[in-house]
């Protein structure tokens, strides 16, 4: 099977000041999100404490608030987690207050008024309750799946690593394929970068999707798949200004897209199929690190094809920069 | 042209894959309940022990699928949870006390895969269940504490020295500052405080004119002192660990003042907070009863003495001076009071408190000596966004909370030695924490947890099944589409995808790596991902074709002239995942991992493997066209 029987001649870089328009639209819309709305900060970056519990049946998120309130546990955010028995319980940071142990609070809160209180537990099991006198009533009604409790110390550091190790990967790239290439392309590579990174946190901003520390992560991986798409349409133009002696700088590229088409298409065609099963499948946890890989891997095939090589092209490119360098002193000087 | 795999490639690939497939064997293997016993205090076990736990478990006739002894304690397996527990019971009641009778799952591969250091993957908490705690130490009380050491020190400096001061006090910003009676003899107290004390830097002398002096402690003695703090928490987190009772406890220092600790498996979390974040000591005081306590609530109170509560709230009126403190003691161990059914602490101390308890009793039957509980707890303060508020030097502030309780003040009886008991706790629970903590040692600073990540078994198990299901659908999804596309050539790609998970899983097991739910999601994009080389290749393969070549030399160009290719796209895709591996904490660091394993695998089973399985099928013939 094949999805191109041979080699397209589409003019990709003809279009490179259409591309630019759709492009910057886009950017224009992600950076005015992000300026005005920000991102929906999980609390691994604002701090804070999430419990997830399960309950036996189905339950009213809002009778759960109530019981919470009751145990002097207000402002607590209460929603359903993927299905009605579960349940995500969201508190923000309180002023004064030890932290640590809140979500405590929360679970022994659940547990009172159906009166149990957690027994000892085997690994691996699930968690057994006993009555307030003492006799042991089996498996809790209310299971404490999930405590994630970030202090206010620890998310603001982690802003600014994140921040961060974007910065460091970016400058690691550019490096890399600075040596290996030419600066220009190094500097297309990073634009392409910047340009998926910009407009997958739009989306995120967008959406109003939570960002974790997982969706950070597929950012991160989205650099990386991006680049590799990057990368082997890089090589190919690197190659083809070493072999065709003949056509203009823009016909070179556009040849050389053309023939890489194949290949861009098919590995996220694969990359898709495996990132669609993790949103499907994975799991609520997963979900928002999928989504943000989806949004990713798309824009990320886009800017390979549309937004690298056209900036590669305006930095001014010409054959004889992609040249091998000619070995100084092998004509003249005799050595000293 | 024929395309040929020399032998040594196929050694190569036999030296890869066999010890790959061996090593990812165990994790075929499911778990065990069993039970893994450590020593007291980290004590090592031997054959005696391991003789006297397989006697105890025999004589009661509980089975067990096996006991082994290795460098990590002795860990029995049983066949059911129900056995599992009825050993633990056993065996705590009849080892020695302080060996630690763990609940735990041990891996159920056969004993000879493990013998060669073949074991399972190592999954984390968030796959198997269990805490996350990161602790932050209290510098600035560890600095403090310091401080008021070299108040003492100074006093007996300059009195050995015959200097005299007005006062020695600590700031309440930081620092000490000694005010001598003549300023005349400035010069000759900064010379005798330099030569004894080195650890202290006294401020510029034109501040000193008015006979003050101020002085804080150098940075040097401030990074040993937090050096010290951080190494001494460590150990006493150890012990209090190893009270708790769990298998394979991680604790690790984490930059210059946090700890993390991880707890696998435990499913109370609030007793693992009290137990680690606490820091409770015991001192005990005499009554003064030759004052009256009404006087003292009514502001007239002696020197010397201070008023205290109980715990119900009820004034007592104690001497200060501590008769002995909590570093006195040496065991302490919880019972129920067999006369009264209370709770009660039964305490050892060491010979200095043993003397001081002798004579301090001896002389004062009849009279009512008081146990104080002491706990100081720390925590950041916060605005009332819940940021942290900072001071000038962009330091987090704390708040300090120092409880003080009187836990019973008995009359003395009989003269007191080594051994004595506490009464007057609310329970057995709490009788029970309190001689843990005793037994375990105190912090040197406060600790606070500022990071807590806890994942329910349920939620494991749940994460382990949709990670697993994601890995198998994603990859019979890519084997398909592979087939489809690209014919044989995709069989052959998919032979080399499937063993990229075998040496993946391989890798992992045997690094001994975490693998966390994100690591699982990476190992399901590595799937997608490392076809990508496969497709280069045969698409390569596909242009030369086109091109008219002969098949085999198109076999021969296209795997050539993908390699740069390939190798520039995976190096600039590992730059990240490094870049990723560095910040990341945990969970992130899981799916660097993974990712970049699977990176470094791939290219080897990509291009090496599938170049052997070519040639071996079409290496050898004259070929008219290629199922590509």
């Amino acid at each position: 099977m094949r999805f191109f029987e041979k080699i397209t001649d589409y003019d990709f870089l003809g279009r490179r000041h259409s591309a630019m328009l759709v492009s910057l639209v886009l950017l224009a819309i992600s950076a005015g999100s992000l300026g005005v709305r920000g991102l929906n900060f999980g609390i691994d970056f604002t701090g804070g404490t999430l419990v997830e519990v399960s309950y036996a049946d189905a339950v009213d998120p809002v009778k759960v608030r109530s019981v919470l309130a009751e145990a002097g546990i207000d402002s607590a955010i209460v929603q359903y987690f993927g299905t009605s028995k579960d349940i995500l319980i969201r508190l923000p940071v309180v002023a004064g207050q030890a932290s640590a142990e809140r979500s405590t609070a929360v679970v022994q809160a659940l547990r009172t008024p159906i009166d149990e209180v957690l027994a000892e537990s085997p690994e691996g099991g699930l968690q057994q309750c006993r009555s307030m006198d003492g006799e042991l009533v089996g498996d809790c009604t209310v299971q404490m799946r999930r405590v994630e409790f970030v202090g206010p110390q620890v998310g603001g550091e982690l802003t600014e690593k994140g921040g961060l190790a974007m910065l460091y990967a970016l400058i690691g790239i550019l490096i890399y394929v600075a040596i290996r290439f030419e600066w220009r392309f190094a500097i297309g590579a990073v634009v392409a970068l910047v340009h998926d990174v910009l407009i997958t946190l739009g989306v995120f901003s967008v959406l109003a999707l939570e960002f974790s520390l997982p969706v950070l992560a597929a950012v991160l991986a989205v650099i990386g798949y991006s680049l590799n798409d990057t990368i082997v349409v890089f090589d190919r133009v690197r190659d083809n200004f070493r072999k065709m002696r003949k056509g203009s700088v823009v016909s070179i590229m556009n040849h050389s897209v053309n023939q890489t088409l194949p290949r861009t298409v098919l590995t996220s065609v694969t990359t898709l199929l495996v990132v669609l099963t993790l949103l499907l499948a994975g799991g609520e946890i997963i979900k928002g690190f999928a989504s943000a890989l989806l949004v990713g891997v798309i824009i990320g095939t886009y800017s390979s094809i549309f937004v690298a090589s056209p900036a590669v092209l305006m930095l001014g490119i010409s054959r004889e920069d992609m040249l091998p360098v000619p070995k100084e002193g092998v004509e003249g000087d005799p050595l000293p | 042209m024929r395309n040929h795999t020399p032998w040594w490639k196929w050694l190569i690939i036999a030296v890869v894959i066999v010890p790959g497939a061996f090593y990812a064997l165990p994790n075929l293997f499911g778990d065990d309940p069993g039970v893994q016993l450590r020593g007291a205090r980290g004590a090592r076990l031997g054959t005696a022990e391991l003789d006297q736990v397989q006697k105890v478990l025999d004589s009661s006739e509980v089975k067990y699928k096996s006991a082994v002894l290795d460098d990590r304690g002795i860990r029995v397996r049983f066949a059911t949870t129900d056995v599992q527990l009825q050993a633990r019971d056993l065996l705590e009641s009849r080892l020695a006390s302080g060996t630690t009778v763990a609940l735990t799952l041990l891996p159920a591969a056969p004993d000879w895969l493990s013998r060669v250091g073949a074991l399972p993957m190592y999954l984390g908490l968030d796959l198997r269940g269990g805490v996350h705690f990161l602790l932050e130490v209290d510098m600035q009380s560890a600095v403090r504490r310091a401080e008021d050491r070299y108040v003492g020190d100074l006093r007996s400096t300059l009195r050995e020295a015959k200097i005299r001061y007005q006062k020695i006090g600590r700031d309440g910003s930081g620092g000490i500052t000694v005010v001598l009676r003549d300023p005349a003899v400035l010069a000759d107290a900064v010379d005798e405080i330099r030569k004894t004390l080195p650890g202290l830097v006294i401020a510029d002398a034109k501040d000193n004119a008015d006979g003050a002096l101020r002085m804080r402690l150098s940075d040097n003695e401030i990074e040993e002192l937090s050096e010290f703090a951080l190494e001494q928490n460590i150990t006493a987190l150890r012990n209090r660990v190893d009270q708790l009772g769990v298998a394979e406890p991680v604790i690790q220092r984490q930059g210059d003042r946090r700890i993390v600790v991880q707890l696998p498996g435990v499913q109370d979390t609030a007793r693992a907070k009290r137990i680690l974040g606490r820091t409770a000591t015991l001192e005990m005081m005499m009554v003064d009863e030759e004052h009256s306590l009404d006087a003292a609530l009514s502001g007239k109170v002696a020197p010397g003495s201070k008023i205290f509560r109980f715990r119900d709230g009820r004034p007592i009126l104690l001497k200060k001076r501590v008769i002995y403190s909590g570093e006195n003691i040496v065991d302490a161990a919880a019972s129920i009071d067999t006369q009264s059914g209370g709770a009660i602490v039964s305490i050892a101390l060491d010979a200095i408190g043993a003397r001081i308890n002798q004579k301090i009793t001896g002389k004062n039957i009849g009279k009512r000596m008081a146990v104080l509980y002491i706990e100081s707890k720390s925590t950041i303060k916060t605005d009332v966004n819940g940021m942290s508020v900072k001071d000038a030097d962009g330091r987090a502030i704390r708040i300090k909370q120092r409880i003080e309780e009187v836990i019973t003040a008995p009359v003395i009886r009989d003269q007191l030695g080594k051994r004595f008991q506490i009464e007057g706790l609310d329970s057995v629970n709490e009788a029970r924490d309190l001689s843990l903590m005793l037994r375990a040692g105190s912090l040197a600073a406060p600790v606070e947890i500022i990071e807590e990540r806890t994942v329910g078994p349920s939620l494991g198990q749940a994460n382990i099944d949709q990670g697993f299901q994601s890995v198998i659908i994603g990859f019979a999804l890519v084997l398909v589409f592979m087939a489809i596309y690209y014919r044989v050539f995709g069989l052959f790609a998919n032979v080399a995808l499937a063993l990229n998970l075998v040496m993946i899983v391989a890798v992992l097991s045997l690094l001994q790596a975490t693998l966390t739910l994100p690591g699982v999601a990476g190992i399901v994009l590595t799937v997608g991902m490392a076809v990508d080389a496969n497709v280069l290749i045969f698409e390569r393969i596909r242009e030369e074709l086109r091109n008219g070549n002969t098949p085999q030399a198109s076999i021969h160009t296209g795997y050539e002239r993908a390699l740069s290719t390939i190798v520039d796209a995976n190096l600039t895709t590992l730059i990240a995942a490094i870049v990723l591996f560095n910040f990341g904490t945990g969970p992130i660091k899981g799916f660097a991992v993974t990712l970049s394993i699977g990176i470094l695998t791939s290219m080897f089973t990509a291009i090496v493997l599938t170049r052997a399985l070519v040639n071996f099928f079409f290496g050898g013939r004259r070929l008219k066209d290629l199922a590509i």
